[in-house]
């Protein structure tokens, strides 16, 4: 599932062929990607895919069982962590208790023999905008505070990749969201290679170029967010990142440039570019891309696009939307996502709709991969 | 299960839970009845502190006898006069000196084998630390007899000061261990892997790092082997020799006759003791200001 | 087949393996736990494991004092240690156990106090509770004469309450003295390792969130069934820890049973281990009952460490 290796040589941090293995356990089980340099790049997957193993192994704080770690043309993967052009951002921060925030801003610096560090630490801080806390030990700071000197102490250093394992994973949402737009900023600002690793597939999506989602220690599919959440190559994937509808079915025939695809109830076409080479498939669409309306209205909807007939059975309002679980004629359970736009007028369970979308949407998925890798344990979306 | 459990607590609760409305009683034993832990404490805290207070006072006593456990008559003689007693100041030298010494080496081959037992996995492990427990749970009688079992089968060491040493390093060792092994517990490694990415190799994450983290561990480890050392009586005198340590000399005094000197030593102890504490506690809170 | 997070099934299949703990060791070389080890081992083995083996082939050996001992491998020795001292061994837990109880009984409340009533006096009680540690124990142990003298206030507040008509029928005190009686012995037992049980005590309530006995509060406990449905299970690590660290001294202690008690009528094991060596110099029986005494403490230790599942604790 992972890219090709495109020629090198501009300081981008190249996985290759990376496998790691704790006994039996493969952690990591077989990686080769490439992050250009100057990118902002996030590993999303769930607790124990792998993806903290990987940084883990970037950083040097792990031994590759096979495989080589490039940055630029220099491979790394047997190297001490303390020769490495790499920094990282730890999980819960891991700043030094005894030390004040200064000397903990200061610590990498002065390890390497830096003279005069008090101006690059003051500017560092300030770029934090921890301005005059130099004297503050870590635990008088708020857990932003904290996090933000985590950040300076490690991109002081000007490292060719900075690492961040779940860096905002002990914020509250509402400090969460804000720390996620001063990561950002901080990265354009300094133009480093940021490798984030992260669990939450929101965070992973606003502020990442590039996302690969990892599974099991492999990479399942690599790409911008955008491509990510319109065409997900897996099912692991289609669910793990956003919500997804996944309806069993068979290739029929194709149309031009769609493939009609029966499936219970009526037939479905898919765009061929996004079809697998079977012809057992899931036919898969997001919530938010379909319509519901009313059966006796249903001459309404353009003729080429995609349709079934559903009874509502439950309505959840959310807000911003409303979420509606529909039962096909088949049997199928269907979640749709309604825009409040306008005063709210919601479906009531029992009433009878047809489910349409625009084929342009579909998209489908070898019948081979469970139809629920992906669906995390609490169930909910994130 | 829990929830089973909870309904039994609740059906228990019920029955005995004062209505609200009895609830803030102002009669002197509703004060006793909800205060009750709290009286409790402090009584046990009193059973704890009365000795020290009788020491205190009897070291200002003029004795009637030889023996200084009656209430005579106010004197400063004792504190003028502290090494008045033949052998007693010499006893004292000498305890502090085994304390000393044997604290510094306990706490080094103890500070050592506590980051071997709680920094690497290795074959043996478990059974060191079964190794290490069994002085702890050994009656120090036992331990004093069968040193000196073995001095004088040997032959090699006469009894004395270096036995006395060798002892007390040998029972001081299972207590250091233990306790810098609990600091070392708890220490975040996160901390030395952040410290080996931002550019300090091992020996300098070692001395900036985790040397630093674990120093309270070992200082309290080196406290607690010194009152151990400094009070022991029951290993030495087993193989002291014709060496007299202070609780030796308590010993015998309480034999021969116990003059107020040696209230005035545990006085001073005590004083000593509680001013270290004391200062320990304000540095601690100064550093937690600044 | 739909993929709703509603559907339960979906729920059961997340692989869960969790992300492994950083095996640390490879930085480090494979010899070097063992040269860390090495001095403290050397001591122990030199130190301990050999006396203690010396100290069992003593045990083992026939003769006398004048004519010199061999080893015979006789456990005669055990069987005649066993028949002559026997009051003393039983006497030994009797008064061990009995200290280790009332210093749990005596020091909860005060552990307790620290932990959750004491707020900014918290630290000056621990001073209070550690300083007397560094005086002198044997001063200490001096001054309960004086606390417990046949004219002292103590003696006649018991006997003006008549207590120590109820002391004496149990049997702890004889007449209406308190000095020179087993319970003179105990109470000395008890206030020698009190602050060995109040640390640990305080060290497991510390620990201990708060909000629990309040979650126990709101589902109806009342505050005595908060205490002991989560309270005490909760803090049994510390009582442990405190129970054997008194335990275990009391047992071989003979300083409170010269110092306080009557010899012989209060004379326990140590009493007589000391005695055996010191002045008799019969080293095989003194031998065979410190022997005795070891074996004797560490297997009721583990069977008590066993039954209050605390394995770990050391």
């Amino acid at each position: 599932m992972s890219d090709p290796i495109p020629a090198n040589g501009d300081g981008a941090l190249r996985l290759v062929s990376l496998y790691k293995r704790f006994g039996d356990v493969a952690a990591v089980d077989g990686i080769t990607l490439t992050i250009p340099a100057g990118s902002f790049f996030a590993l999303l997957g769930p607790s124990g895919c792998g993806k903290t193993t990987t940084l883990r192994m970037i950083a040097g704080l792990e031994e590759p069982t096979s495989g080589q770690i490039l940055i630029g043309d220099v491979d790394v993967a047997g190297q001490k962590p303390y020769r490495r052009p790499v920094n990282t951002v730890f999980q819960n921060y891991a700043l030094f208790p005894h030390l004040d925030v200064f000397q903990n801003v200061a610590f990498g610096l002065r390890r390497r023999g830096v003279r005069d560090v008090a101006s690059q630490v003051e500017q560092m801080l300030a770029m934090v905008e921890l301005s005059g806390y130099g004297a503050r030990k870590p635990a008088q700071l708020s857990g932003g505070q904290q996090q933000r000197v985590a950040v300076a102490r490690a991109l002081i250093n000007q490292p060719s990749v900075l690492l961040l394992d779940e860096p905002l994973g002990a914020l509250d949402l509402k400090l969460r969201r804000q720390m996620q737009l001063e990561l950002k900023r901080i990265q354009g600002e300094v133009g480093t290679t940021f490798v984030h690793v992260t669990h939450d597939q929101e965070e992973a999506m606003t502020m990442a170029d590039t996302v690969a989602v990892m599974n099991e220690g492999r990479i399942e599919q690599l790409g911008s967010p955008v491509e990510l959440y319109e065409n997900p190559k897996t099912t692991f994937v289609a669910n793990f990142l956003g919500q997804s509808n996944l309806i069993d079915g068979t290739v029929e025939s194709t149309d031009g440039d769609l493939a009609i695809v029966a499936v219970p109830g009526g037939r479905l076409a898919v765009p061929q570019d996004r079809m697998p080479a079977t012809s057992e498939v899931h036919v898969g669409v997001r919530p938010e891309k379909l319509s519901l309306t009313a059966s006796d209205e249903s001459s309404a909807i353009p003729s080429h696009f995609n349709r079934l007939s559903a009874v509502v059975t439950e309505t959840r309002f959310l807000g911003v939307s409303t979420e509606y679980i529909v039962s096909t004629a088949a049997g199928e359970r269907m979640a749709v996502f309604v825009q409040n736009a306008g005063r709210p007028d919601q479906l009531a369970p029992g009433v009878e709709v047809t489910v349409s979308w625009d084929p342009a949407h579909t998209f489908a998925l070898d019948v081979r991969q469970a139809a629920d890798a992906g669906l995390s344990p609490a169930g909910a979306p994130a | 299960m829990a929830l089973a459990e909870a309904e039994r607590a609740d059906r228990a609760g019920h029955s005995d839970r004062p209505p609200a409305s009895q609830r803030p009683r102002r009669t002197p034993v509703g004060w006793v009845r909800d205060h009750i832990v709290l009286i409790a404490g402090l009584l046990a805290l009193l059973y704890l502190l009365i000795p020290n207070i009788i020491v205190v006072a009897l070291s200002f006593n003029r004795p009637e006898g030889r023996f200084n456990y009656n209430w005579n008559q106010f004197s400063l003689d004792a504190w003028t006069n502290p090494c008045a007693v033949a052998g007693m100041c010499d006893a004292l030298g000498l305890s502090l000196r085994i304390a000393v010494l044997s604290t510094i080496v306990a706490v080094i081959l103890g500070t050592l084998a506590a980051f071997a037992l709680s920094r690497h996995r290795f074959r043996g492990r478990g059974g060191t630390n079964v190794l290490i427990f069994f002085p702890m749970a050994t009656p120090e009688v036992v331990m004093g007899s069968s040193l000196l079992a073995l001095f004088v089968n040997m032959s090699v060491i006469p009894l004395g000061f270096w036995t006395i040493l060798i002892a007390h390093i040998m029972f001081l060792l299972s207590y250091v261990i233990v306790t810098v092994k609990a600091r070392l517990a708890v220490l975040d490694p996160r901390l030395e892997e952040a410290a080996m990415d931002l550019y300090a190799d091992e020996r300098t994450t070692f001395w900036r790092v985790t040397f630093p983290l674990a120093l309270p561990g070992i200082v309290a480890g080196a406290l607690l082997a010194f009152a151990l050392s400094f009070d022991d009586f029951i290993i030495t005198n087993f193989n002291a020799g014709s060496e007299v340590t202070f609780p030796m000399f308590v010993w015998g005094a309480a034999q021969r006759g116990m003059p107020p000197q040696v209230n005035v030593i545990g006085t001073m102890m005590f004083l000593a003791a509680l001013t270290a504490v004391l200062i320990g506690q304000l540095a601690g809170r100064r550093r937690r200001i600044r | 087949m739909s993929t709703l997070p509603a559907e339960p099934l979906g729920n059961l299949v997340q692989p869960d393996q969790p992300e492994l703990p950083p095996p640390r060791a490879r930085l480090r070389s494979r010899r070097l736990p063992y040269l860390l080890l090495l001095p403290a081992l050397a001591w122990l083995a030199v130190f301990f494991v050999v006396p203690t083996i010396t100290l069992f082939s003593t045990s083992l050996q026939t003769g006398s004092i004048y004519e010199g001992y061999t080893l015979t491998f006789s456990f005669s020795n055990y069987l005649d240690a066993w028949t002559r001292f026997w009051p003393q061994m039983l006497r030994s837990l009797l008064y061990a156990g009995s200290a280790t109880v009332l210093a749990v009984l005596i020091a909860y409340p005060l552990a307790y106090t620290m932990a959750f009533k004491a707020g900014r006096w918290r630290n000056l009680l621990l001073i209070l509770v550690i300083a007397p540690f560094f005086t002198s124990f044997l001063i200490r142990t001096l001054a309960w004469k004086t606390i417990l003298a046949d004219n002292g206030i103590v003696v006649e507040v018991f006997n003006a309450l008549r207590i120590t008509d109820v002391l004496s029928v149990i049997g702890v005190t004889t007449g209406d003295r308190l000095l020179a009686t087993p319970l003179a012995v105990i109470t000395g037992l008890t206030y020698n390792f009190l602050p060995f049980m109040i640390l640990p005590l305080y060290a497991a309530l510390e620990r201990l969130d708060i909000r629990l006995i309040e979650a126990a509060s709101d589902l109806y406990a009342s505050p005595f069934a908060a205490f002991r449905k989560v309270t005490l299970p909760l803090s049994m690590p510390g009582v442990v820890a405190g129970t054997l660290l008194t335990f275990i001294p009391a047992c071989g202690d003979y300083i409170n049973a010269q110092l306080l008690g009557s010899m012989p009528a209060t004379s326990m094991i140590g009493n007589v281990i000391d005695a055996q060596f010191l002045r008799v110099l019969a080293y095989p029986t003194a031998g065979a009952l410190s022997f005795t005494l070891m074996v004797g403490v560490v297997a009721i230790v583990s069977l008590y460490v066993r039954r209050a599942g605390t394995e770990r604790l050391l």
